[in-house]
Formats: C-alpha cells, structure tokens, sequence
C-alpha cells in the first residue's frame, strides 16, 4: 500500500510553500482585504510562470499535464497561505467543467489562457439562498441567448469567461439543465460586486439579459456535469481547508508557546493544551479523509461520489474548528483587526458554504452511502 | 497514491492467504464476525481455551508474533508484513485478544531487559501461547498517575518480597506470569524508586479478585500481594529504573497499528437505515443524516489514518504521531452513537432484553460499556496530553511532585 504522495509530488508541495511563503505573505493578502486591490495580479502572473495553474491541464491545451494529484498539494498550499486569486473558481471549477464537457475549440480557446493566468474563469450556479438543485436554477435559456440572475458567483467580478448553467426545460427532471459559456468580456452581462465575509475571495451579482452563450456539453445534461464538477471541486477545495485548517493550528501552538501568563507559557495549561489537541485531530482525520479523496479524483473511481463528500464534510469541519480555535487560544488579541487569526476564520466560514454547505454535503453523504450500499 | 502490495508483500500475502485457508478454524467466523464491539464470547467455549489452540497452531506454522526474531518463537517478519498477517488473519484475530498484552508489552520488556536464559526460556512459550502474561501496573493511587504507585518491594537476601495491591489487571485470572512495577524507595522522588520484576502469577500470597465493573460484567481483576517472594534473577532493569523499563513496555503499544478499533458506525447505520419512526425511516430524517454524516466521516477519516501509518510502514519508515488518535476519536463515538441510537428508540430506548426490536440490546451495551473505552489504556485527558506535548510540542504542566521525595507526597485532598 502506497497511501501517501509521491516523493515528486512532495517537492511540488514543497515548491509551491517556498514560492508563496514569499510571494504570498499575510501582507500581500492583507492588501486584498483592505480592498486596495481586487486580487493578487501579481500572485496571479507567479502561479502561471510556476506551471500552478495548468498543473492538472494536459499538454495539448497548455498546460503541465502532470494530474490531479499535482493539483491537490497545490491547493493545500494555496489555503495555507490563503492566496487572494481566482483559484478555485478558475482551476476546479472553469477548467475542470471545460475539461469534463468542453468541445476542442472551447478547450484550445480557454485552457492554454488559464494555464497563462491570461484568463480567470468562474461557475454561475447559484440563484440566491439555497444549495446546488436543479429545481434552484431559474435562469433561462433560449435561442441561444440566456436571461436571469446568479449570485454569489465566486470571482465573477473579475472573471473574463463564466460556465452558466441554465434552465432549457420544465419537465421538473434533471434533464431540464443544461451548461453554457459566456464571454463575460463580450458585454451584456451586468456585473455588480457583493460584500461578503471574506474580502479576499469576491463574490458577485450577475445579471444576463438576451445574452449571447455557446452550450457546454450536451443539452439537457448539465446536471449530470455539474454533479462531477462539484464533487472534483469538492476534493480540491478540501485540500485547501486542509491547509488552511493545518496553518491555523500552528498559529496556535505557536501562540501557547511564546504567550506567557501566570507566570508560564499558555501551552502548559491542560486547558490551552487539550483545545490545540482536538484541533490536531479534527485536521488529521481531515487529511485522512482527503488522500482518500485525491486518490478516487486522480483515478476516477467509481468512490469519488462518496470520497468527495467526505473529503469535503470532514475539511469543512475541520478548518471551521481550527480557525476558530485558533482566535480562543489567541484571547483578546486574537480578536484584533493586526491579528491574522479573522482571515482564516473568514476564510474557513467562506469555503464553508461556497460548493453547497455543510448539511448540503452531508445529506449527499448519507444518499451516495445508500446507493452504494443498495447496490 | 494506490492501494496495492509490493511484491514482496503480494508474495507474502499469498503465503499467508494460503496457510489461513489450510488451518483457520472455520466454525468460530460467523461466531466472530458478529461480535464486533467490546470483548469477545464464545457460546459453548472459553474465549482463553479455543485461544490457546489457535496460538499454538499459529506458532507451530510460524505466524505467532512473528515480528519477534526466530530464537525466541516469531518469525523475523517486518512491521509491514505483520500488518498483512493482521488483515489475511481477519476475524481469527479476535481469537488472540488473551495473548495481546504478553505479545504487545510483556514480550517485547522481557526482551529489551531480560536475561538471554530468560529470553529463551520465556519467550517461546508466550509466544506459542502456552504462558498467558498480564501487566501489573495501575494501582488504586495510581490510575493515570501510574508513577505514583505504592506496591512496596524490599530486598530479603537475593529476593524481593512484594506488599502491596495492582488494580484493572486484564486477564490476571487466567495469567500465567505478570509484569509488576514496584517501589522499591520511598524516600526519593516518584519516578526514581521504581524497579521492574515479573513473576509466577501462582507465587504464594497473589491473590486476585474479579471486579465487578459498572456495566456489570467482570472483565478485569484486583491483584493483592501478600509477602510474595520474587528472586532478584526476575528483575528487569536496574534497581530504581522501573519507570524507564515501563516507557519501553507503553511504546511498544504502539505496534497496534492496523488493528480497527470499533466506533460503533457500521452498527448505526444499519440500525438507521432499518428503524422505522412515526416519519419514516429515520435515515430519511435530516437531523439523523447530518449525525450520521459527522460520524461516517471520522470512521473513514480513522481508517485513512492507519492506512497512511499502513503506508509509512511500508517505506520502512517509522509512522507517524497520526494514530494516536484512534482511541481519543473511537472512545467518544461509541459513547455517542450509543445515546443517539437510545434517543431515536423513544421510551424503548431503555430496555435491554436482546429480544427488544430489530437493535438487540446492542446500543444499550455499548452505552454501559463505553465510559470504559474512554479511560483504560491512557484516559482521554491523558491522550490529549499526550499528542500536545509530543507532537505538538507543547511544554509538559508543572508537576508539584516531580523533585519530593515520594513519602513526603500529599496523599488526601482537603
């Protein structure tokens, strides 16, 4: 059994912490935050020239072709160090939808500008409160043209290309939703940014009205790629809480150790001792949990439904306890604007509902483990 | 990232494979599968007797604790390859839960500290089962605190002669010999005047008496001492450097890596997707769902764990500080699931016949049973220690006692 990455793959984890512990310190986040800048063009750019962007692209449109696993340690990075760019809207949910669905001119068209970092790209799926149904998405489409409004729309403020997806039917069957692509820089899309708990990510407000969409994929079957694409987003953004959720308790321990109080340093108390403890377990049970999601996602197994669910109820978990584990074992300055511990929160509670929330998951969970159990 | 043997161990395993299909004693599987949480019966048989043939069997083949080396009755295997035996020896396994202690603790003590006579004298029979070996180490003043034990041993010629009482000893009823812990001098402080013997569990003046625990079974022992003579040739270790011996003995309950503790989910989910309530099934409900959710994803997160530690095994490398959360997560689960799956039975919830509906009593045993999970072997509050100060490198807490002499320790409160 080999249940672990490759040395290779290591010294990619191990590359892209070295490159964002300098690029990507929490004052270059810090300048997302305070709004001075909409995300980090020039992080954006480095990722590109380090072949981040494209790792999971296969050569023929681009990218390094080297796979999902590549794909995986990357992320966790990018969550540790919480790298304010369209990441996770432009590499699990664009590429992987054009991947999954595109025709060849629309892959040759948009993965080698992703792989550039020439193009940021975002999916439109959301119509408001709620998580991922079909029965949720209004927008409709006709004649090739699409009307309606979709929010939140992770990074679409500064998305050039978005993957809608549509209603082009009222059977009140999956097969009523169908994907397309819309070149947000073509015009006809109202763009309004929205405030939302974690700055460095935005979000936005999209309002197309008779605007012009190629389809992405077949009609009709957009939820089934919508389905894929989420659960692939899934276990890719739970590399990210991973390594958000890891950051968080080292911020901690560090803390406990330097912090002097009564005469000691915090971390001797069993009270500060047995908090960092349980953030240990709930980050390792999540990593857990995650390899085994990294490994369905890179082989396409037939587990990746259950795997993804997993990866993602166990990583949700486990950053949102971190983080805000982190804050109380920070005390008072823990809850200071200076302190990094809030952006981590933030940004733990963000990723939190971003795919569908928690309880959407779960209720996943519990199905796909019937099917499958069924079967 | 996969999942599959190298070739030596594929190899390995079908070495293995083979000689299970040959000699596993086939009428105990659906005995054994069934009995998935807490200890082990057999309906017409001693747990220790159908135990003690398996072992035999086992050393005879040469599959007993076959990481231990050849001339003291293992087989020189690798960690890895003694995963793969655990997972080719299945539910057989659970037949071996009498000689856990000896193979795990004892063993591997005697080993580290005992003479090569006693090496070749002992070993061979622990292994092949034939000698059954319990841990004498917590007292009724010495639970978590196991420093702080007051079973006295004083020198009387070339012997010791040993007063004093053990406490929770696993098996000491049907033990052939046992590792004692001792304080051999009052009047240094705790950890110093500690020294490592074992003995002939039938020394006169070893009584040991059942306990009757809380979930009302009687599964460990009291051990008293009374005048026990022990030669000084039995001691393990220096004079004054038992609590050194005994970390020896705690590390290496870290060999258990591979082996599933049980959390109870399999069990509830089953039990969910069955229990009909006044809204349907209850695996339908969205407060069952995110419960289940929670706990599915810790289960899996758990086996993942001892997969990746299963891995680093496999490397040759030393695996890391990950497992030892696998009782810390299991222990509160148990308890957990137990009084949700009591919840979801209503007023029924209560009754324990195992005639009682489609559950069988079972919850409402794991629910007795479970406050035990979270204490034997390192209490919960112990293990959280445990992983902030040597995984994650927080200091230890400030110990009042640490440099007092251990006659001059406040033994009473208020």
């Amino acid at each position: 059994m080999n249940f672990d990455f490759s040395d290779e793959q290591k010294q990619m984890r191990d590359a892209a912490r070295k490159f964002l512990a300098e690029k990507c310190p929490p004052k270059a986040v810090r300048e997302v935050l305070d709004g001075k800048a909409t995300y980090d063009k020039a992080l954006w750019k480095g990722l590109a020239e380090m072949g981040f962007l494209g790792v999971a692209i296969p050569e023929e449109f681009g990218g390094a072709g080297a796979g999902h696993l590549e794909l995986c340690v990357i992320a966790e990075e990018m969550g540790r160090a919480l790298a304010p760019v369209p990441f996770s809207s432009t590499v699990y949910l664009a590429a992987e939808a054009l991947l999954l669905a595109g025709s060849d001119a629309q892959k040759q068209k948009w993965l080698p500008k992703i792989a550039a970092g020439d193009a940021i790209g975002t999916l439109a799926l959301f119509e408001g409160k709620g998580n991922p149904s079909p029965q949720a998405i209004k927008l409709s489409a006709s004649g090739g043209t699409l009307s309606g409004v979709k929010k939140p729309v992770p990074d679409g403020a500064i998305a050039d290309f978005a993957v809608v997806a549509a209603r082009t039917g009222s059977t009140g069957r999956d097969a009523d939703i169908s994907l397309f692509l819309v070149d947000l820089k073509a015009g006809g899309v109202e763009v309004r940014s929205l405030t939302n708990i974690d700055p460095t990510h935005g979000q936005a407000e999209l309002t197309f009205r008779n605007c012009k969409a190629e389809p992405l994929g077949a009609a009709g079957e957009g939820w089934g790629i919508l389905t894929q694409v989420l659960d692939r987003a899934a276990v890719l953004m739970a590399f990210e809480q991973v390594g958000g959720s890891d950051r968080a308790l080292e911020m901690g321990r560090d803390y406990a150790l330097d912090r002097i109080a009564f005469g000691r340093p915090i971390g001797s108390f069993q009270a500060v001792k047995h908090i960092l403890a349980d953030m240990y377990v709930s980050a390792t049970l999540a990593r857990s949990n995650c390899y085994y999601g990294a490994w369905a996602l890179s082989t396409n197994a037939s587990e990746l439904p259950e795997a993804a669910a997993a990866a993602r109820i166990s990583a949700t978990q486990a950053f949102q306890h971190c983080s805000k584990n982190n804050i109380q074992v920070h005390g008072g300055m823990g809850f200071t604007w200076e302190f990094d511990c809030h952006m981590y929160y933030r940004r733990a509670n963000a990723t939190a509902v971003t795919l569908g929330s928690l309880s959407y998951w779960e209720d996943q969970l519990i199905d796909r483990m019937r099917k499958k159990n069924a079967a | 990232m996969n999942f599959d043997d190298t070739p030596q161990e594929a190899e390995f395993r079908a070495t293995a494979r083979k000689w299970m299909e040959a000699n596993a004693p086939k009428k105990y599987e659906a005995e054994l599968s069934k009995s998935s949480l807490g200890r082990i019966r057999l309906e017409k048989e001693e747990i220790v007797d159908v135990g003690k043939a398996w072992q035999k069997k086992k050393a005879e083949g040469g599959w007993a604790c076959l990481h231990w080396p050849k001339e003291y009755g293992g087989r020189g295997a690798t960690p890895i390859e003694k995963v793969i035996w655990q997972q080719e020896e299945g539910v057989y396994g659970k037949l071996t839960q009498p000689f856990q202690i000896g193979e795990g603790m004892c063993g591997p003590t005697v080993m580290a500290f005992g003479s090569e006579e006693h090496k070749r004298h002992y070993l061979p029979k622990l292994a092949s089962g034939e000698h059954i070996w319990c841990q004498l180490f917590s007292e009724p003043a010495g639970g978590s605190d196991v420093a702080g034990l007051r079973t006295r041993a004083e020198k009387n010629g070339d012997d010791w002669i040993i007063n004093g009482q053990k406490i929770w000893t696993s098996g000491a009823h049907y033990s052939d010999y046992g590792l004692l812990i001792t304080r051999t001098d009052p009047n240094v402080p705790k950890h110093k005047g500690l020294t490592m013997f074992f003995l002939d569990m039938k020394s006169k003046g070893v009584e040991v008496r059942p306990i009757k625990q809380a979930n009302g079974m009687q599964e460990f022992n009291e051990v008293y001492f009374t005048d026990v003579v022990i030669p000084d040739h039995q001691r393990l270790g220096a004079v004054g450097d038992g609590w050194n011996v005994s970390l020896t003995t705690l590390m290496n309950e870290r060999m258990s890596i591979g082996s599933r503790l049980a959390t109870g989910f399999p069990e509830m989910f089953e039990f969910c997707s069955n229990l009909m309530t006044d809204d349907g099934l209850a695996i339908d409900d969205p407060a069952v769902r995110s419960k289940l959710a929670s706990w599915a994803v810790k289960a899996s997160g758990l086996k993942y764990t001892s997969y990746r530690a299963i891995s680093s095994l496999s490397k040759g490398e030393r695996p890391g500080p990950e497992n030892s959360i696998g009782k810390l997560v299991s222990g509160t689960m148990l308890q957990d699931i137990a009084t949700y799956a009591m919840d979801l039975e209503g007023a029924a919830g209560a009754l324990t016949g195992a005639d009682e509906e489609i559950a069988s009593g079972q919850f409402q045993q794991m629910l007795l049973s479970s406050p035990s999970m979270r204490i034997a072997g390192g209490t919960d509050e112990i293990l959280r220690n445990i992983i902030a100060e040597r995984v994650l490198g927080l200091p230890g807490d400030i110990r009042v006692d640490k440099d007092v002499p251990f006659n001059k320790i406040p033994t009473k409160g208020r």
